[in-house]
């Protein structure tokens, strides 16, 4: 595939219909999707009412889940822009969203102290 | 364990980590261009003609079977963004100062306390800049009592140790004690 960048048939702003805002502020850029349940989007049926992008999207986490902002280069969308359409596969229920992964949790105590011990030793 | 070797535009972050790595440090360092001329202030470092672009890494292994990741980030205002990303499950930031240009070093310190990360003053001792005492230049820093501050030389390695390790100790006082 060409890393070239090219330019967008289909600008940005309509493939969120405009909006900018969605009703799921949680949507992290990190935030993980999976699609809920495959047959969901088997069907033609199934997406009927959906936009192009959303099946995009969709079809790009058929062989698993990716984080958005992965989602989001791969559709060659902004963020912005993905974070619109994945709301809206989340609130069909085609999507769901998992929070990133948290930060790690405070620093082990002892680990510092060994580093301090082996940190000396070096002097 | 990772930590963040940062500090104002040619204070030395890149000869620290190349002193103490045991890998040659991944670098980024490139001929400065005119394109920096109006952003990258040369004054009292004229011979300066490279610059870290993005980040240098370098690693260290502390006996004890730790190896502590060292994280060189740009000095340059222009990429403080990237900093959230780095300082992220960081120990703690170790901040570089030149007692030539000092005030300098704000900007960057004012970043790390933003981040919330622990951090030690490494000043890094270069051949023709003046000396002065830890106090005078805690004056000047501004520095809270607790953060320590460290002379060096960071072409040394064993003088580079010794911020680390009052990094360490810093950041074991402020970790709450191991409840039994």
């Amino acid at each position: 595939m060409s890393r070239a960048p090219r330019r967008r048939l289909v600008p940005a702003y309509l493939v969120t219909g405009g909006r900018q805002l969605t009703s799921r502020a949680d949507l992290d850029r990190l935030s993980v999707l999976t699609l809920a349940d495959a047959k969901l989007t088997e069907t033609p049926e199934a997406t009927a009412g959906i936009g192009p992008e959303h099946h995009r999207l969709c079809a790009l986490l058929a062989p698993g889940s990716l984080s958005l902002v992965e989602c989001a280069a791969h559709l060659g969308l902004p963020v912005s822009a993905t974070v619109v359409v994945a709301a809206d596969l989340i609130e069909s229920g085609h999507l769901q969203a998992r929070g990133p992964v948290p930060r790690a949790q405070e620093i082990d105590r002892s680990l510092v102290e060994r580093l301090l011990v082996g940190l000396r030793t070096l002097r | 364990m990772k930590l963040v070797v940062t500090g104002p535009f040619g204070v030395g972050k890149t000869t620290l980590i190349r002193t103490l790595s045991e890998i040659p440090p991944l670098h980024t360092e490139e001929a400065m261009t005119e394109t920096g001329a109006g952003h990258d202030d040369l004054a009292g470092v004229p011979d300066k003609t490279t610059t870290t672009v993005a980040v240098d890494f370098g690693r260290l292994t502390v006996p004890g079977e730790l190896v502590l990741y060292l994280f060189g980030t740009p000095g340059q205002e222009r990429f403080f963004p990237l900093w959230e990303d780095i300082a992220r499950g960081a120990l703690g930031a170790l901040v570089l100062a030149d007692t030539r240009r000092l005030g300098d070093s704000f900007p960057v310190m004012d970043m790390v306390e933003e981040q919330g990360l622990p951090y030690a003053v490494a000043v890094n001792r270069f051949p023709d800049a003046p000396t002065y005492g830890d106090e005078v230049l805690r004056k000047h820093l501004d520095l809270h009592p607790s953060t320590p501050l460290v002379q060096c030389d960071a072409r040394e390695r064993r003088s580079s140790v010794e911020p680390l390790i009052a990094l360490a100790e810093h950041v074991l006082t402020r970790l709450p004690e191991d409840r039994p």
